[in-house]
Order: structure tokens, then sequence, then C-alpha cells
């Protein structure tokens, strides 16, 4: 019979990982969905926010890291906003991308990790992201010429929502600096 | 003739949605005895009173009909409301046509209509023939007996002499406390219970007002609110108590040692020997079934030891007649049998204990003096698991309700389990959790941050010994998982369920329990400490699982209650009871029989049965039984009963 108990025991130290690079505490996690219930991806992920909360507490380090969950999170932190015990799933999510790539592990959303390049790329030019640079750049990196996005893209556009012209922060010396420390730290 | 008025509420539109309540009103005013009918949105406001005392008043009404809600709710205010007019209250009647027309008819309101009709028009031929009646007055015996002296009785006590009444204070085992004084610490605030329970006892123990009967039971319970009559059964402690100094010799010499009820099996105690450690009253008893001289007559010891020659072998049970006002059912609780909980190993596997064995665990007095060991082989448990809902929210195969307290408990176990050994690692099954009370869902959610609890969400289906540890099998419902824990020790919350014998003594007192054996109030939410049974009251886990806050709350509840009703002079009894037409009664003595409340007797002198009015409930058993129609109920008699049919069926 398959366990997630192999020991006979709850392995603990992915929980234990996780608490430390992510600062969250998961243990106060009672299991209300209000992070899921308002996730904009949480449809298109094969695990949901509570269950990734949950499956770190239980110590499935695989089926967490390997999972698409972790890489379609936006960050846009309405679960952190939300969460009635302070946990922000988008600063774990992001700890778990980190320890994903560091196992070596790919990212089960194709090209997912190209448009994360991309975007940070972005933001490191000019301290913002600039939408059209941006995609530009992962469609050179991902030959992906996203036909599907290709309507709303022209619809966003005519919006006026896309800036040809990127448009940069006035401390770009910071930035730079909070790059080099970060890659430094790494 | 008297002169009689109706009365018609609305009710909002509860009635008069359904009823056509002026056409009611305008047809009544056509019969020639009534003087008075009319309609008004609510009768029973202050409005709607001045009505009725106007009317009653200004058309000098003789008998007056509110057709209006259930008597339960209003038959009180509408009886006063002509009480204040000078119309006796017995001369005013409810026509119920709300619970019994207008709710029930909603669909068809001719039909509707017309029923409350007929129900007013039955009840005014009651009203016609309705005597004027007066309350009876009964004498009150201003004492309270409590049963039990757990922190329910204790509370209970403690406040009725406080309020300045005797108590008489029944304890079934040597020593007050009961499972208060078992318990470790409690939650939320981790408070040590046993000193707690030990200040309120030795309270009653001291108190002069207080008449403290341990190893003692109820045997006899007869009589009627204020004016009880009890015997008392002490048992045979074999010690003398005004002679025995506590100064333990006897229980240090007495040879024979058993396994302890009170330390839930985990420790011994002697034949001769007080109920726990440091007891209040500290005074040993010999439990005769264990004890040689009672089995054989082979050992003098205790006796010999004795300094103070209190042992007493040849003590018999004494017997005691009391006499009260009320009574305090507060009999408490026993946990879930182990015997029956075969899937959780209990019973079979050593290191499966339950919540209050792994209390006694805790416990600075208990048989491991506070320090968590494997009772297998005392070797400190790494991986602990609690399970949570044994035997409780189970209706198919054990006790359907919820046990209140194992939440909390549990949480508070696993806390104090955590401080002891932080290296280990507890997992807590559970199916909800419920922390509805003060400070509770905060005390919970600061127990899983700082001390590690891992919850798992689902029941478990086996525990099982394996190579020298508990194996529990489950699932994590929140991820699906199959879920094996290899345990050291295993702490079952089980069920709570009502303390043996209580069946036995609601029977004696009259008390009604449910089908759980738990005593039943008077109603849930507005008499929630009273019995159905008048005079009977209760507090604590005998009425339904609950905590000690609760618990105290009730009991003192109880007692503001009970004070309540011995402040009067005299009670007042509805004088709605049977009586007998002497000329007719044969004295055949059935409805002595019959009688549910023992109010009925025979006057051997002049051979006829007569009604104790004290005793009486106007429940009619006699009146159905005599064979000759002597009996009759007071405003209830069988001609008024046939007209009131005549009414509906003409």
């Amino acid at each position: 019979m398959e366990t997630v108990t192999g020991a006979g025991k709850v392995n603990f130290s992915f929980l234990e990982e996780v608490r430390k690079r992510s600062g969250e505490n998961l243990g106060l996690c009672y299991q209300c969905l209000k992070c899921t219930a308002g996730c904009p991806t949480a449809p298109y992920m094969d695990i949901r926010p509570n269950n990734v909360v949950r499956m770190i507490q239980m110590g499935m380090k695989k089926e967490v890291l390997e999972s698409s969950a972790i890489w379609l999170c936006v960050y846009c932190q309405t679960c952190g906003t939300r969460c009635p015990n302070e946990i922000h799933i988008g600063i774990l999510m992001d700890a778990l991308r980190e320890m994903a790539m560091e196992e070596g592990i790919p990212a089960k959303e194709k090209n997912i990790h190209l448009f994360h390049e991309a975007f940070i790329q972005s933001v490191r030019r000019g301290g913002r992201a600039h939408e059209v640079t941006m995609l530009m750049d992962y469609v050179l990196r991902s030959k992906d010429m996203m036909a599907d996005s290709l309507i709303p893209g022209v619809k966003l556009f005519l919006k006026g929502k896309f800036p040809l012209f990127p448009s940069f922060v006035k401390g770009k010396q910071e930035i730079k600096r909070i790059f080099e420390k970060c890659s430094k730290e790494k | 003739m008297r002169k009689l008025g109706v009365f018609i509420c609305h009710c909002g539109v509860n009635i008069a949605g359904t009823v056509d309540v002026k056409s009611v009103a305008e047809k009544m005013a056509g019969t020639e005895d009534i003087a008075h009918s009319t309609d008004y949105i609510y009768m029973c406001s202050e409005p709607g009173q001045q009505i009725i005392r106007e009317a009653v008043r200004e058309k000098k009404l003789g008998g007056v009909v509110v057709a209006c809600c259930s008597p339960n709710m209003h038959e009180n205010t509408f009886r006063k409301a002509v009480k204040s007019q000078g119309l006796n209250p017995y001369l005013c009647e409810i026509a119920n046509i709300r619970e019994q027309c207008s709710w029930v008819h909603q669909k068809d309101k001719g039909e509707a209509t017309r029923k409350a009709e007929e129900i007013i028009r039955a009840t005014l031929e009651k009203v016609r023939r309705n005597e004027s009646l007066e309350a009876i007055a009964v004498a009150i015996d201003r004492k309270v007996l409590v049963v039990g002296g757990g922190i329910a009785g204790i509370t209970a006590s403690l406040d009725l002499v406080e309020g300045g009444y005797k108590v008489i204070l029944l304890e079934r085992e040597s020593a007050l406390g009961g499972h208060m004084a078992q318990l470790s610490r409690t939650f939320p605030d981790f408070d040590p219970a046993f000193s707690g329970i030990l200040s309120k006892a030795s309270e009653v123990e001291k108190h002069p007002r207080i008449d403290l009967h341990c190893y003692s039971e109820l045997e006899e319970a007869k009589g009627y609110v204020g004016n009880f009559e009890l015997v008392i059964r002490k048992k045979a402690t074999s010690v003398d108590g005004r002679k025995c100094t506590g100064c333990g010799l006897c229980v240090e010499n007495c040879p024979v040692e058993y396994i302890s009820e009170f330390e839930r099996g985990m420790g011994l105690r002697k034949a001769m020997d007080t109920y726990y450690a440091s007891s209040i009253p500290n005074k040993p008893a010999i439990d005769r079934e264990h004890c040689r001289y009672f089995s054989d007559g082979s050992c003098h010891r205790c006796e010999e030891v004795c300094p103070e020659k209190a042992v007493d072998l040849k003590q018999e049970d004494g017997r005691i007649e009391e006499k009260v006002g009320a009574i305090v059912v507060a009999t408490g609780y026993d946990l879930y049998p182990k015997e029956q909980l075969g899937e959780y190993g209990y019973g079979q596997i050593p290191d499966v204990i339950d919540g209050l064995a792994f209390e006694r665990m805790l416990s600075p007095s208990g048989p491991t003096k506070g320090k968590i060991l494997r009772p297998s082989d005392g070797k400190v448990p790494k991986e602990m698991v609690f399970i949570q809902c044994v035997a409780s929210r189970d209706p198919d195969r054990y006790m359907p309700y919820c046990s209140r307290v194992c939440c909390m408990y549990t949480a508070k176990h696993a806390a104090i389990y955590k401080e002891q050994v932080p290296d280990g690692q507890p997992y807590i099954f559970y199916m909800d959790i419920r922390s509805d009370c003060k400070g509770y869902e905060e005390f919970l959610q600061k127990t899983v941050e700082e001390k590690g609890l891992l919850y798992l969400r689902g029941r478990v289906s086996r525990v099982f010994q394996d190579d020298g540890r508990v194996r529990v099998l489950g699932v994590d419902t929140l991820t699906g998982k199959m879920v094996e824990v290899a345990a050291d020790m295993v702490v079952l919350a089980t069920a709570m369920v009502p303390s043996r014998g209580v069946k036995d003594l609601a029977a004696k007192l009259r008390a009604t329990v449910d089908r759980h054996g738990f005593l039943t109030e008077a109603h849930i939410k507005l008499y929630p400490v009273e019995s159905s049974t008048k005079g009977i009251y209760l507090a604590g886990c005998g009425q339904s699982p609950k905590d000690i806050s609760d618990t105290v709350s009730q009991a003192s509840a109880t007692a503001s209650k009970i004070q309540a009703l011995l402040s009067a002079d005299k009670l007042l009894q509805d004088p709605l009871i049977a009586f007998v037409d002497e000329g007719i009664c044969s004295g055949c003595g059935i409805c002595v029989e019959i009688c549910p409340y023992e109010a009925r007797e025979m006057e051997s002198r002049r051979g006829v049965s007569i009604v104790h009015s004290a005793l009486c409930q106007g429940c009619g058993a006699c009146i159905a039984s005599c064979p000759n129609n002597a009996c009759e109920l007071r405003n209830g008699s069988s001609g008024q009963v046939l007209r009131m049919v005549d009414t509906f069926v003409a």
C-alpha cells in the first residue's frame, strides 16, 4: 500500500526547508481555502495553492517541486492579502521555484522559465516590466509565436495598454545594485 | 348567566393571514351570553392587554376566551391581565387558533376560518362551566440535596450555602473532586486542575452549612418539589471518621494491592486506601471486595496498626433520613468503555490509552509523577498519535453526539507532550476542530504555531501492534493520501457517556433521561438547568458533555434557580388537579395503582380514595381509569369535555 509516510512517519525536513527559505509559517494553515478561492490561475494549476501548502506539511517534496502550480503563480498577492494566517503563497511559490531550479527539476509548463527569464531581464533593463520588449525577448528565446495570444494582444494594444516605448524608473543604479546583490547571494 | 368576552388576536399575519378574524369576531358577537367580541393585531402587547382589562372592568365579564397562539406562550399573560381586574384567572382560557389552525391550514382560508370559529365556540363551552379556583400553597423545606461531589456539585453547593441555605452533599466515592481531581492542567490557560479542585473541596469540607456524606448513595426519594423525603445509604468505610486522623499507617500496612480505577489502570491502590493521595476528606476506606478480612478473615493489619483504634471492621451501612426542598443531580460522566473499541486496539495494546489515563500520566501526583512514559516499557515516546472523535459522532456504532471537550484537551495534551519531549512529533487525527468558547480558538492556533503539531484530517481505520510499535493506519483527506504512522504511543479521545447508575438514580427521582442516559432538561433553551420533574435540577456532564467552564456556569445557574425557588414563603401550585366525589367512590383503589405521581391514597377509615393536592400533576390517568366516574379534573370535567366535543361534531 502506498502511503505518504513510508518510514512510518511524516518527513518534516521539506517543511522546515521551505519555512526557512520563504519565511512563511506554513504550520498555521487550517485549510480555509481562501487562497485558492481568490487565485486567478488556480483553475489552470495541477495542484491548488491550499493543497501546495498541505503537501509541504506532509513532506511531499517531489510532487510539489514537479508541479505546474509553482510555475503558474503570477504573484498577484491576492492569496497573501486575504490569508487569515498571514501566509504569503506568492513568496512561498517563489521559494519553491528556486528550489526546483536548484534541484534541476524542469518546469512542468513548457517554456515557462523562459517567460520568467524574459520578465526578469525586462525589469533589469528598466526597473519595471515593459510588455512589448519583454514579449519580443520571450518570442526570441522560446521560438513560441504565441498564436493564441495574438488577438487579446492586439486588443490590449489598441486600448493603449501596451506602450510602444519603454519608460524607465529613476533609480536605475539602485535596480542594478539589487540585481548584483541578488546574484551574489545566490 | 355569565357574561363572556372573546378576544381574537391577528398575531401579525400569523393568524390574520389565513383566518378571517373580523368575520369570526362579528359572528361571536351574535351569541347571547357574549358581551364583548373584538380583534386586535397583537393581543399580548400592552395595548392588547389593555383592551382585555377594560372590557372585563366595564362589561363586568364573568369569563374570557382569548383566541391566539398556544397556551404555552401566553396563557399566563392573559390570566394575569384578567386577575388585575378582579376576575378569577381560571375563568380565562386560550383558544389556540395559531398552531392548531392558521399555521396548518394556510392553503384553505375558508375552512381555516370555520375551524377557528369552532375552536372558539368549544372553548367558550369550557369557560361557561369553569370554576373559580385558587392556587394551592405548599410549605417548603429549605434544604437542598446535591448528588455528586465533582466540580459541578461542589460549585452548586458552595453557591447555595453562600445564599444562606443548607446543603446535603452526596458523593459515591470516599472523597470529593470527581474527574477534575484526575486532571493535570486545564485548557485554555494550563491552570493546574488538582490544586483548583482541592481548594474548593476543602471549602466544602469545612463549611458549617454543608452536610457532606462521602461513600454514600441515594437509596430512596419520595415527595415533590419543596418537600422531598430522602433515604441516604452511607456505605460502611470500616473506618470511624471521627477518630481517624488520616495518618496513613493503615494504608501503609495494608498488604492487598490492586489496579486503581482512579489511576485509569496505570497505578495500584490498597484495599485500605484513600480515593487519591491527599484527598479531601483525607480518610481511607476499605474496599470490601478486595480486603482479605472480608474474603477469608485472614488479615487484621489495619486494625492492629491504627493508633486511634479508628478501624471498625464490624461497621455496617448507615441509613439517614432527610427532608429537602430541591435536588441537584450533578452525577458527571464516564469515558466510553474500552472493551467495545476493538479497532483502536484499546484494551489489548498497552501503549494505547485514553485521555483520562494520559491526564493521570501528566499529573504530578499520578503514577509516573508527571512524566510521559510508555506503559509497556517505560520509554519516552518519540512519535505520538492522538485520535479524536473515538466513539463520538458515530451514530451507527457508538455515540451520535460530539463530546465537546476532546478537541481542546487533545490540543492541550499535544502541547504539553511537545513541551516535555521537544524532539518528539505529535500527530492528531481529527474530523473537525471545534473550539467554540472564549479563548479556545486562539489557544488552539497558538499551540499549532508554537509546538509544530501535525493535524491529519480523517478517521483512523486501524491500530495494531508491530515490532514493538503501534501502527496507526489512516488517511489525510486533505491530500487524499494514505497515512501510516509507526507510533510509540496512542492517546484516544474517547466519548463521554453518563456515569454508571444514573438511570437508576433518575428513576428514583422520577426524572427523565434521553436514550443515551443523559438527564433531560425541561427545555433545551429556556429551561436548561431544570429537569422536567419539578424540584429536580441539573448541573454538569450528567446533562450533556461539557467542559469545566460550562459546568461551573451551569452549576451556578442551578444554584440561583434553587435560591429563587426556596426564597418564597410558600410554593404555589396549579389547582387544575383531580378531585373525588366521595359519594360515588367505591374505594376500589384502581386510581391508587395507576397514579404515576403517588398522589392517590386510600383513606381506610372512610373507604374512599383521596388526592394529595401537592403531588397531583393533573395528568388524568385516574380519571380515565375510574370505573364509577367518581374522579374528575378541575376545570376539565367530563361534562365540559363532552360539550366541547359536541360543538365540533354538531
